[in-house]
């Protein structure tokens, strides 16, 4: 790749964040990189709402009697915790901030195809998140983050209609980013940066894209029939009337399960960078890993059903969605092999984004492995709805898409905002959040196993240890994702200045400044290799490795 | 900062050529998305055909055919005068440009203005979805499912023809300002797609919703003598 500009290092050149002051070049602005910053605060504040909820959540579990919370407000809880969470962090988590920030700039583009339904999209989704707010500040939704018909239409106390129109419009930015994305990719990408020399991470967020087009929409408009029934009682799932509820769950699942892909493909893509990145090795089988998010895109639409085991679902089809569901491990545990094998013989460096990767794969390998589990028809009447589930989602979701958001939030740090974070703390912080996680959630599987059912403020003495132990997990995962919100925010004022490429990587990203100007690149990048061009048996820096 | 220059290129394309390549292929993306959006509502009117077809041929036999036809009509004609509307940007002709899109306006409007004849017609009957809904004195019958797969399937089509509505009078204002040239009218071309494909959508609609039950109907008749 051609190296482009030639920096005078003393003076600060003009960059995305010090080109143009006050609120007005924020807010309307249409540049990609200021967008994601945007999303990056929002997303943060969204973080915090979720997380309290949960925090919550663990209180009330402290202790074997309900008794710090009624059973009417636990249940609005733990919704919050899920819709917050899904919504306006899991699924906009990785896209919206880093690959709104970085899918332009490694392909070497100035910016997404539509800038200004970039900007849109931001402001649909915090017209979303102010009525989300909105709705449990009106008194909350006591229906679980899937929104289950009847209960959801007939039977529910809360704020569904209102709730259910902040999830339909905040899926529409989903849509609108997603949209960006595929036409950026396939009509942006500068001269010589072929579909092969693409990096991992835009190939996962080609993926995400796709699943993100073919399947919100479907979502969108459940969610109007839910929203119309409870409104107007309009029938159409509501047995009494002859609707099947259950077809509100095929509905819903057929966005839902693909929708777990929109928030773990992107994650998969910032780990291949990482793990290349810091094994300053090629990504071992880069074909595969390419094919396999799109394999993913793909099987992940036939798998909906493994939801739905014990609704009445006819056998064979969940013999079918069974059987499917094993398929769509495939090429996740494909991912997993292709990183550990490109570790292999590399020059491991143990940075705080290396040490954020290599925790991903060992606990999303769990979270996948138990998802096979759950997978298979038998053990799924044992398991449903009980904390095996939940133990085994969040180790998908939080130990694999939170770990890689921090991973390459951490990764990117210095290109976005031009200074390092504080290294040391930033591996206290991983290992925090490490022991934290699993300290949260592994006790849960057993709990799970045992018989516990979620979405409960209350058990059977017995499974108050258990119980605890995962109480204080979360303390210490809490304290681990506090410790970054406060050091990023404290290093961009006070952090070591980072040249254009802190960590000697390969990528467009890394030849433009730190972070980059408006435009990105001074003149279009002409691209000349393949992606992850590291020269065999490369090493760091020694001097490098020293922070 | 999305700035534009003077023959309509936008900053951050290298050419004209590149941004009507990306504009289309947004487009067309965006389209799948919306066949999605009715998908759901169609996946919907499959399940519950198959669940209840005789409720399905009662209900489907109380709209009234003429109009639905007659606004099949006016939606084909529509897709037309779109159609030379785009061809006519692509000329450069401007003032023909504002002239048909006027004339896709209107007649996106009568179609509305019969949809509202329709709805009204149905208010009339106790066909509304809901506490009141009531059939041949029946109240609460599977008939309901229909007339709410009926509204929100119309409804959600009706809210689309608005947008287009909107859609036109941008460009009716383009147009006046001459603003397409035969290098650059991509604007008008996806303008045309959208609405185009709105027109598809309720091609679909009319046989689903009006026609496919007097089909089953009339055989009903016949096998059991009569209804």
């Amino acid at each position: 790749m051609s190296s482009t500009v030639a920096t005078p290092a003393a003076e600060p050149r003009t960059n995305y964040l010090n080109v143009d002051y006050g609120w007005k070049s924020w807010v309307f602005s249409t540049d990609h990189k200021r967008i994601a910053v945007m999303y990056l605060i929002t997303i943060a504040f969204m973080i915090l709402v979720g997380g309290s909820f949960a925090i919550l959540v663990r209180l009330e579990l402290a202790t074997p009697a309900g008794d710090m919370l009624q059973s009417e407000t636990y249940n609005k809880i733990f919704t919050m915790h899920g819709v917050v969470m899904v919504f306006f962090f899991l699924i906009p988590g990785v896209p919206a901030v880093l690959g709104n920030f970085l899918v332009p700039i490694m392909i070497g583009a100035k910016d997404l195809a539509f800038p200004k339904v970039n900007l849109l999209s931001y402001y649909i989704f915090l017209v979303g998140i102010l009525l989300t707010l909105l709705a449990a500040a009106m008194g909350g939704i006591d229906t679980g983050w899937t929104f289950y018909t009847p209960y959801s239409s007939t039977y529910s106390n809360g704020q569904v209609a209102l709730a259910a129109v902040a999830v339909f419009i905040t899926g529409f930015s989903s849509i609108l980013t997603g949209l960006n994305f595929v036409v950026t990719i396939h009509k942006m990408r500068a001269p010589g940066m072929t579909w092969f020399r693409l990096p991992l991470f835009i190939w996962a967020h080609y993926a995400t894209s796709l699943i993100i087009l073919l399947s919100t929409p479907v979502v969108a408009i459940t969610i109007v029939l839910v929203a119309l029934e409870r409104l107007f009682h309009v029938g159409v799932f509501d047995p009494t009337y002859g609707g099947d509820p259950v077809l509100f769950q095929h509905m819903f699942w057929f966005y839902s399960h693909p929708a777990v892909y929109i928030m773990i493909l992107p994650a998969m893509g910032v780990i291949s960078e990482l793990i290349s990145a810091f094994s300053k090795k090629r990504v071992f089988g880069y074909p595969v890993v390419a094919f396999s998010s799109l394999a993913i895109a793909v099987i992940g639409f036939f798998v909906w059903g493994h939801h739905m085991f014990v609704t009445g679902q006819s056998t064979y089809a969940g013999v079918v969605f069974s059987v499917i569901t094993m398929l769509v491990a495939v090429p996740s545990a494909i991912k997993v092999f292709n990183w550990v094998s490109t570790m292999y013989k590399g020059d491991i460096w143990m940075t705080t984004p290396m040490c954020f990767a290599i925790a991903f794969i060992g606990l999303f390998t769990v979270g996948g492995l138990t998802g096979i589990f759950l997978g298979t028809m038998g053990l799924d009447i044992h398991m449903h709805d009980t904390y095996f589930v939940v133990a085994h989602f969040h180790y998908v979701m939080v130990g694999g898409m939170v770990t890689a958001f921090w991973g390459g939030l951490h990764f990117w740090w210095p290109k976005m905002f031009g200074r390092m974070y504080p290294e040391n703390m930033g591996r206290v912080s991983a290992a925090i959040i490490f022991i934290g996680f699993n300290m949260t959630f592994f006790p849960q599987f057993i709990l799970g196993y045992m018989g516990m059912p979620r979405r409960y403020h209350f058990y059977p003495e017995e499974w108050q240890v258990l119980n605890v132990l995962s109480t204080a997990g979360a303390t210490l995962l809490g304290l681990g994702y506090l410790l970054p919100m406060v050091y990023l925010p404290w290093s961009l004022k006070f952090g070591k200045v980072a040249g254009k490429n802190p960590w000697a990587a390969k990528g467009l990203e890394w030849e433009t400044d730190s972070p980059p100007t408006t435009f990105n690149f001074d003149k279009v990048p002409v691209v000349t290799e393949e992606a992850y061009a590291y020269p065999e048996g490369a090493r760091h820096q020694p001097e490098a490795k020293v922070v | 900062m999305s700035s534009v220059d003077a023959t309509g290129l936008a900053h951050h394309f290298e050419d004209l050529e590149q941004q009507r390549e990306a504009a289309t292929l947004g487009m067309w993306a965006f389209l799948v998305t919306e066949i999605m959006f009715f998908g759901g509502l169609f996946g919907a009117y499959v399940v519950y055909r198959t669940m209840y077809p005789q409720a399905w041929d009662n209900a489907s036999n109380q709209l009234d055919v003429l109009l639905g036809a007659v606004n099949t009509t006016v939606l084909i004609v529509s897709s037309l005068t779109m159609a030379l509307a785009v061809r006519c940007a692509a000329k450069g002709n401007n003032r023909q440009v504002a002239g048909f899109t006027f004339l896709t306006l209107l007649l996106g409007f009568v179609f509305l203005g019969v949809k509202v004849i329709e709805y009204k017609h149905k208010w009339d009957h106790h066909l509304m979805p809901g506490p009141n809904f009531q059939l041949d004195g029946v109240v609460g019958g599977h008939e309901q499912i229909f007339f709410a797969l009926y509204f929100a399937m119309t409804g959600m089509h009706a809210f689309h023809m608005i947008i287009g509505a909107g859609l036109m009078l941008w460009v009716i204002l383009k147009a006046l300002r001459n603003d397409y040239t035969p290098q650059n009218h991509t604007h008008v071309e996806m303008i045309g797609l959208y609405w185009h494909f709105v027109d598809i959508v309720w091609i679909f609609l009319f046989p689903l919703l009006y026609l496919l039950g007097k089909h089953g109907h009339a055989i009903g008749a016949v096998v059991t003598g009569g209804h």
